[in-house]
């Protein structure tokens, strides 16, 4: 099992959610979140004074799924999420030891 | 109903009467005829007053919700409702002190500066007119008007101070405020004997149609003394303090600019054609000072702002609020675009210039933008609008600058200056009385965690819940 966490552009959301379904993933968790990597902020403006916002909205997926799907579920955030530009964000992947259903202590891949 | 009709019924009446005799008609055409006066004139007071209270309800509009909307989305959020609760408090306590003692002293007959103590607990203030007021309306209905400028006045102020006034302060300053400001110079201007009174004979005639220099200079002014003695808030100028929604700004802003009708086509205090005269000016100056403000926001920083249009309406209004009903609807236009850009000069560079800190620009709109359309009145009161001065005979003389009369100009800086140096004055003593007693400003650690908090116990929002 694995975790799939990906930051994405709050606009990508829909297409992304798609995606991994037609690739098979059934259960995510959708953060709002703030937040930037090497993309600068913006510049606002309220009566004249200027304001350096360099926090910005974003979405971040989370997801745990079976080591098969992993290549899977990336492929389809990097084709669903990208634009091209800067700030399209960022996918992170890591080990997962258990997973547990509470409903009924259900453990291992067959709880995701 | 025609004089020469009334005549001829008249006569008709006295040669059948004398002629003969035996069935004189005499006592039932005259008491027809005085029955037929009676209710034209009760249908025109119904008119009037129609219009009146629903005036009166637009101008109170203008203080809760459209000034606590105004200001309350300028702030940051921790202080949302401290500061919608400054503007709705002065709905509450300005109205019974109106009633105790502040409406005789703005419109009792008293000296040139203050009203007289006669009206005290509205003493005499009934449902039948007072003749120097208004012919047609219930005395009634021109004290609660009049009540919904004395509300707005104070609660502008409180733009100058947000963020960092305590309440009770604020409460205690403001109450003061209004009878040692507001009731002497709205008695000046308006009031029965008053130096400036431009209608009812005064040493200086000032034009202001709605209260250019009775709400919008004082309180404008007032504000700036309040920021400079107030000082800066914590963080400022350093820390961002962008409003929290603009949103709620432009929804107040909307709902200044809809009350904004009752404010200037009501000082009209009738339903007829100088209403409609102000009514125009009142929408054509607001239109003029967005659309500069926000050409001069494009030119200057690549984008016009939301912010920008909605302050640039509010300046307009403010600008075209002393000569509403004095001037042609062209003339409007241009002090709207006049006021649009110099109130934008005044909040984005005079503002910086000197460093002090007015957290919602109450001075550079409403002192700055009052001054300007004051000083405009005088230029561009035509006598066509609004023949306000007459020689003995009772044929119109000029008005302003444009029908010739240029010392009209000279009446309004002594307005003006009248204005400036009574709110300077006063707000000044006033703040050191309110320092001295109960102290002006929260504690700093109170300012930081926020006003709704430590002045209220609440908070605006809790979408947790």
């Amino acid at each position: 099992m694995q975790k799939i966490e990906a930051v994405i552009q709050p606009s990508k959301l829909d297409a992304v959610k798609d995606a991994l379904l037609e690739v098979g993933i059934e259960g995510m968790t959708i953060l709002e979140a703030r937040g930037h990597g090497r993309q600068k902020g913006h510049t606002e403006f309220y009566r004249g004074r200027e304001y350096t916002v360099d926090l910005l909205p974003k979405i971040k997926l989370e997801m745990v799924v079976p080591d098969e799907l992993v290549e899977k579920a990336v492929q389809a955030i990097l084709s669903s999420a990208r634009s091209g530009k800067i700030g399209d964000g960022k996918i992170f992947i890591s080990k997962i030891d258990e997973a547990i259903r509470i409903r009924n202590d259900e453990r291992g891949p067959s709880a995701l | 109903m025609h004089p020469r009709i009334v005549k001829l019924l008249l006569a008709f009446a006295f040669c059948t009467g004398s002629l003969f005799p035996a069935f004189a008609q005499t006592g039932s055409t005259a008491d027809q005829i005085a029955k037929l006066q009676a209710q034209v004139a009760s249908a025109q007071s119904s008119a009037d007053n129609a219009w009146m209270l629903v005036s009166s309800a637009l101008v109170l509009m203008m203080t809760g919700p459209g000034l606590a909307l105004f200001y309350g989305g300028l702030v940051r959020k921790k202080n949302v409702l401290a500061t919608m609760m400054q503007s709705f408090a002065m709905m509450a306590i300005i109205t019974v002190l109106w009633a105790l003692v502040s409406y005789s002293l703005a419109f009792d007959s008293g000296t040139s500066f203050i009203g007289g103590l006669h009206h005290l607990f509205l003493h005499g203030v009934g449902l039948t007119p007072d003749s120097d007021y208004s012919t047609t309306l219930p005395l009634q209905t021109f004290m609660v008007y009049q009540l919904m400028f004395a509300i707005i006045t104070p609660a502008l102020i409180t733009g100058a101070f947000a963020e960092r006034m305590k309440f009770s302060a604020m409460a205690l300053f403001l109450i003061l405020w209004s009878i040692c400001v507001y009731s002497p110079m709205a008695h000046m201007v308006w009031g029965k004997g008053g130096l400036l009174n431009a209608s009812l004979g005064g040493r200086f005639p000032t034009l202001d149609f709605a209260g250019g220099t009775v709400v919008h200079v004082t309180s404008g002014v007032s504000a700036l003394i309040c920021a400079l003695y107030l000082g800066k808030r914590v963080g400022y100028p350093k820390e961002a303090m962008p409003p929290h929604s603009v949103v709620l700004s432009v929804i107040g802003a909307c709902l200044l600019w809809v009350g904004w009708f009752g404010f200037n086509a009501g000082s009209a205090l009738s339903s007829g054609t100088l209403a409609t005269s102000a009514f125009v000016n009142t929408h054509f100056g607001a239109a003029g000072a967005a659309l500069s403000w926000m050409l001069a926001e494009w030119i200057r920083n690549g984008k016009p702002s939301a912010l920008g249009g909605i302050s640039g309406a509010v300046a307009g209004l403010v600008a075209i609020t002393p000569a509403a009903g004095f001037v042609q609807p062209m003339s409007a236009i241009i002090i709207g675009l006049l006021a649009g850009v110099f109130c934008y000069f005044m909040v984005i560079k005079v503002k910086n210039w000197f460093g002090y800190d007015d957290s919602l620009d109450a001075f550079g709109v409403h002192g700055a933008g009052g001054t300007l359309g004051a000083i405009l009145t005088g230029l561009f009161a035509s006598s066509s609008i609004n023949p306000i001065f007459k020689d003995a005979n009772g044929n119109p003389l000029p008005s302003g600058a444009v029908d010739g009369n240029w010392h009209q100009v000279l009446n309004q800086f002594v307005g003006i200056a009248l204005a400036w140096i009574i709110s300077i004055v006063g707000t000044l003593v006033l703040l050191k009385l309110v320092d001295l007693t109960v102290g002006l400003r929260v504690p700093r650690d109170h300012e930081v965690e926020g006003l709704d908090l430590t002045q209220h116990g609440e908070e605006g929002y809790d979408f947790a819940s």
